[in-house]
């Protein structure tokens, strides 16, 4: 098996041959931020949140192959400001109003805005879009209004549960993930599918019924650390 | 050599629930250091209903959602050094915000009026009106952040922020070593 190595903020990583910069950063214990990249998907580079500086030059890293000998920079105050300022503006695009979201606290976008200080006032207007609410299906809801299109939902429903009920509508600005249906009690979703799974919706869109609130304040993944202070222990594993 | 005087501190609720002044209140002991180092001026813990004095600290609970907290917003930002918006609602709207997007509604503010004094269940309303009282405050077609209305110079996130996040905020303010939140502390919720 032939190897390389690169660096990432002066830690030598190394790599197969093959793996993209995430890959190999996962599995050192380096962690990247991303939203729309997760464990077990396809990677698709959207929301580029997992933006570094390979050699100089702006790459998603969960799409980047890894560079032989190169140096990545990941955590500098200029890339995390760029990275704040896309997950203020995924914030301004949707309606994410955290404090009545069942997934408060177990949120990734949420997550990623406390890890990257979002807190300064802002300078971008809130879009307030009027986005439907989807309960048609006995077990799963969709609210829409805090979708950030990331596709998770639709890698896993394709390549996984190998039923295509995600998928994206429109484009540019109107480009969102949609039903395949008329709604979802109208497509073949059960609870059971990996799609509508508790980890794969980064933000609090796809909802299974009667089980919000259930884990309290405290004991939330927020609670414990911020995104990604995990990813040694992880990496170890 | 007289004593430094104290800083004064203004504080007002527009759209919220008053749960961040509660959240002041909820330092608990804290607030007898606070104390020692800050007056409380315009306020509703004071009752003081206007300005006599400019003020060092604002803090502000809530956006707007009528033209009586446009009008004390800006007041503020008039006789304050440094705004502070304090909390979610302050900073983005929170919970009153739910009304500037209703599902498949072009007039949101009218749907959310009639639901509520007219064609919601188990409404008692007797005069089948929505409230039009002249003393009544015109309502916003939405409802606003703060910082879509003036320059807000520091936010407090939370809903409500701890009474210790509080704290030290205002403690770090008052000693003009205010540079952010420690990340671990930060809460939108």
């Amino acid at each position: 098996m032939s190897g390389l190595r690169f660096e990432i903020d002066g830690v030598e990583i190394a790599a197969r041959d093959g793996q993209t910069i995430m890959e190999a950063a996962d599995a050192a214990g380096v962690y990247i931020p991303r939203l729309c990249d997760h464990e077990g998907l396809r990677h698709q580079g959207g929301c580029r949140v997992c933006t570094v500086k390979c050699n100089g030059r702006s790459v998603a890293a969960c799409t980047e192959p890894a560079p032989p000998d190169a140096v990545v920079e990941n955590e500098t105050p200029h890339i995390n400001k760029m990275r704040r300022d896309l997950v203020e503006m995924l914030f301004h695009e949707g309606n994410h109003l955290c404090p009545i979201c069942e997934a408060s606290g177990n949120c990734e976008l949420q997550a990623m805005a406390y890890r990257l200080d979002m807190t300064d006032p802002t300078r971008f207007p809130y879009l307030e879009p009027c986005r439907p609410v989807d309960a048609s299906h006995p077990d799963i809801a969709l609210d829409t209004n805090r979708c950030i299109s990331c596709g998770r939902c639709i890698r896993a429903s394709q390549d996984i549960d190998g039923k295509g009920i995600f998928g994206y509508v429109g484009r540019g600005i109107h480009r969102h993930v949609a039903v395949n249906g008329p709604d979802l009690a109208h497509t073949d979703a059960t609870i059971d599918d990996v799609a509508v799974s508790a980890d794969v919706c980064p933000v609090g869109c796809i909802i299974r019924k009667r089980v919000g609130f259930s884990r309290p304040i405290g004991e939330r993944d927020s609670d414990h650390g911020l995104i990604g202070s995990n990813a040694k222990a992880k990496a170890d594993d | 050599m007289t004593e430094p005087r104290k800083a004064r501190v203004a504080t007002a609720s527009l759209a919220g629930c008053f749960g961040c002044h509660m959240a002041i209140l909820d330092m608990d002991e804290h607030l007898i250091d606070l104390m020692q180092r800050v007056e409380i001026h315009r306020s509703p813990l004071t009752d003081i209903k206007s300005f006599r004095h400019r003020c060092d600290i604002g803090i502000i609970e809530g956006g707007c959602c009528n033209e009586e907290n446009v009008h004390v917003l800006r007041d503020f930002r008039r006789n304050c050094d440094v705004l502070i918006a304090l909390g979610q609602c302050a900073i983005m709207g929170g919970l009153p915000a739910m009304r500037n997007a209703v599902m498949h509604s072009d007039a949101p503010l009218r749907e959310c009026l009639e639901e509520a004094y007219i064609t919601g269940r188990d409404i008692r309303n007797v005069t089948h009106n929505i409230p039009n009282d002249p003393a009544l405050p015109l309502l916003l077609d939405k409802v606003y952040p703060c910082s879509e209305v003036v320059e807000i110079d520091v936010q407090i996130p939370g809903c409500a922020p701890t009474g210790d996040v509080i704290f030290n905020a205002l403690s770090k303010l008052l000693d003009g070593k205010f540079d952010g939140f420690e990340r671990e502390s930060i809460r939108f919720d």
